[in-house]
């Protein structure tokens, strides 16, 4: 079998690696957050944890997007060779998912929070819109909504590390080593 | 009937005339606060997000007449459980001990002290605040205008919430729920 192109290797640019882990760190540390924090009694520290867990959706969400315009302009490195058919369309699939869970729960948090009646100001200087008006019936369901959809994302996330080991230990191929260069074999 | 006597019985008629048009004016006199179209609110801010809040239900008194403000006054009660904080979070706590303490002191008080003319149908009207116990001194400009045959006083006025320790405890750090807060109020009027 003719080795990979040498450029083939790690076609990931620094950028779209960076990006990828900023965001991957993000998700955990913003998920754990709301997690914590929603099950804290009412408290200083808590309406604190609210503040923060919000800023970190914003930022999260426009790193999102600058991830997404450089993957669109810049394009991903295909599968390895010899991956069935049902694994490209599934991992396809699982990528186009995460990105639309991404960007679409920081925006459900973003609503929920005007319906429940707290703006969100961005680090306490720059306040969004409120788009929609105080409806506390309205905050509860994008409340439910916010929830489920970071269960399906939670849920992605699992796939997708697995896979990546599932790639890394049994099929011993490039793909984990492209999002993690020291780990290249050669 | 002399000239003289002509002239000072016209200045009579005219003074006559003078009295009663001012006591046609002065007749205006409010004297019931029309609750359900009155509205206490307030706002105040939280990790500096602006939140608005309200007092449902309160009652009040009121006697003014806008051709003597001065000898004017009002007074209200506020149901302090009918509060409404903005969020959902802070109803279920806003009642509890370190906050309002409702259970202890349910009902927060307003009387006025003196009203002054400022002119232009605007007015400072002074009075002691008693929210939780705790009696201050305050002060808020008023305004007012006539609505048909009800009286519109408008006008806010700030307080700082640890003068009256509303928020004890761990609360009394101003840096996520803010130590001043904008009262609003629109309260109408009628004549009986």
């Amino acid at each position: 079998m003719v080795p990979p192109h040498p450029l083939h290797r790690s076609p990931y640019t620094r950028t779209a690696i960076s990006l990828h882990w900023l965001v991957g760190l993000g998700l955990v540390g913003t998920f754990a957050l709301g997690f914590y924090m929603t099950g804290m009694p009412f408290s200083p520290a808590k309406l604190q944890y609210f503040s923060w867990h919000k800023w970190a959706g914003v930022t999260l969400w426009l790193l999102i997007v600058a991830r997404l315009s450089w993957r669109l302009a810049k394009g991903a490195p295909a599968a390895p060779a010899g991956m069935p058919g049902w694994q490209r369309a599934a991992s396809e699939w699982t990528h186009r998912l995460l990105y639309l869970l991404m960007l679409t729960i920081p925006v459900s948090g973003w609503l929920m929070s005007s319906a429940k009646g707290v703006p969100t100001i961005y680090f306490g200087v720059l306040p969004l819109p409120d788009l929609l008006a105080r409806d506390n019936e309205l905050g509860n369901s994008l409340a439910s909504l916010h929830l489920a959809l970071n269960y399906g994302m939670a849920g992605l996330v699992v796939l997708h590390v697995a896979a990546a080991l599932k790639h890394h230990v049994i099929d011993r191929d490039e793909v984990l080593a492209r999002m993690l260069p020291f780990l290249r074999r050669t | 009937m002399t000239s003289t006597s002509l002239r000072s019985a016209f200045a009579a008629l005219a003074l006559l005339a003078a009295t009663l048009a001012s006591h046609t004016a002065s007749a205006v006199d409010y004297t019931r606060l029309v609750t359900d179209k009155s509205a206490l609110s307030f706002t105040y801010k939280q990790m500096n997000a602006p939140m608005e809040g309200s007092f449902k239900r309160f009652k009040g008194t009121i006697a003014f007449d806008p051709a003597q403000p001065a000898k004017g006054s009002a007074s209200f009660d506020i149901e302090v459980a009918s509060i409404d904080v903005g969020s959902p979070d802070g109803n279920g706590e806003i009642g509890g001990k370190q906050w309002f303490n409702a259970a202890q002191h349910p009902t927060a008080r307003f009387v006025s002290s003196s009203i002054k003319p400022l002119g232009n149908n605007r007015f400072e009207v002074a009075g002691k605040l008693t929210i939780k116990g705790k009696t201050l001194d305050v002060s808020t400009p008023v305004t007012y205008r006539a609505d048909g045959a009800n009286g519109v006083f408008e006008g806010a006025f700030a307080i700082k919430r640890n003068d009256f320790a509303i928020g004890e405890g761990p609360w009394v750090d101003t840096s996520i729920v803010a130590n001043e807060v904008q009262i609003k109020f629109r309260l109408v009027a009628a004549p009986k």
